[in-house]
């Protein structure tokens, strides 16, 4: 038998608090966005191929910024769609 | 000095010899121009993601080169844009990371991306991504060795 020592919490503490979101370009010192890269971008859009928000992925305006920048040169270069449906 | 880079994808219906020559065209040209190539990337044919003049395919080609006056590069547009062999193409300012960041994909110190989709892949890469440098080679030899081994166990 579990003795008391052993029960320290009633429910799992750790429901409810959510991984802290990061901006990935800052964490990992990414300076450069290729826009002739589609599967690294793939990560910034969602199925209909819009681009994400910060809030979802977290980047910093800066870098939001240029995501959007870059997926917007892919699209004109058909690396990636302008509209779809089933992306991923 | 300015460094640009501008990509743009042939039409695959030409030959091979045709589509070597239309790169080399314009990468003479920015020469005579007094550009300094720096490198020309062949990506070779891809599928594009809409079709472009009914074509659902496409050779792509980035030619980077440095320079010293911006003014050839309406020169240069206007050449692509005359040019029926020509699908797209797109010219773009490279600053100080966008050279660092070619030069290190040109030396292969930029991994690919592995896609989501692979959850197990997805692992390993996340794993390889501590030790950098050798993150991109092993992955791949990992899943074959691994039922190697199991079947020698059972034996």
């Amino acid at each position: 038998m579990a003795s008391r020592d052993d029960i320290k919490f009633l429910s799992n503490p750790n429901i409810g608090s959510k991984a802290k979101k990061y901006c990935r370009f800052k964490k990992f010192g990414i300076k450069h966005i290729d826009y002739k890269d589609p599967d690294f971008l793939m990560q910034f859009i969602n199925e209909q191929g819009k681009v994400l928000p910060r809030r979802i992925t977290g980047n910093s305006l800066k870098y939001q910024k240029r995501v959007a920048i870059a997926i917007k040169r892919a699209r004109h270069l058909a690396f990636l769609p302008y509209v779809t449906d089933l992306l991923k | 000095m300015r460094q640009y880079e501008v990509t743009f994808i042939v039409d695959p219906v030409l030959s091979g010899d045709e589509i070597k020559s239309t790169a080399k065209t314009y990468s003479d040209m920015l020469e005579k121009e007094g550009a300094k190539i720096v490198n020309v990337d062949e990506m070779g044919l891809k599928q594009l993601a809409y079709s472009i003049n009914k074509r659902s395919s496409g050779i792509y080609f980035c030619i980077e080169f440095s320079i010293t006056e911006g003014s050839v590069i309406p020169g240069l547009e206007l050449a692509l844009r005359r040019d029926e062999r020509i699908m797209r193409f797109l010219t773009v300012r490279l600053d100080k990371y966008g050279v660092k960041y070619n030069d290190d994909k040109r030396n292969g110190l930029i991994g690919k991306v592995v896609k989501a989709k692979d959850k197990e892949e997805k692992k390993e890469y996340k794993k390889g991504r501590a030790n950098k440098p050798v993150a991109k080679a092993a992955p791949a030899p990992a899943p074959v060795a691994a039922p190697a081994s199991s079947k020698s166990e059972e034996e």
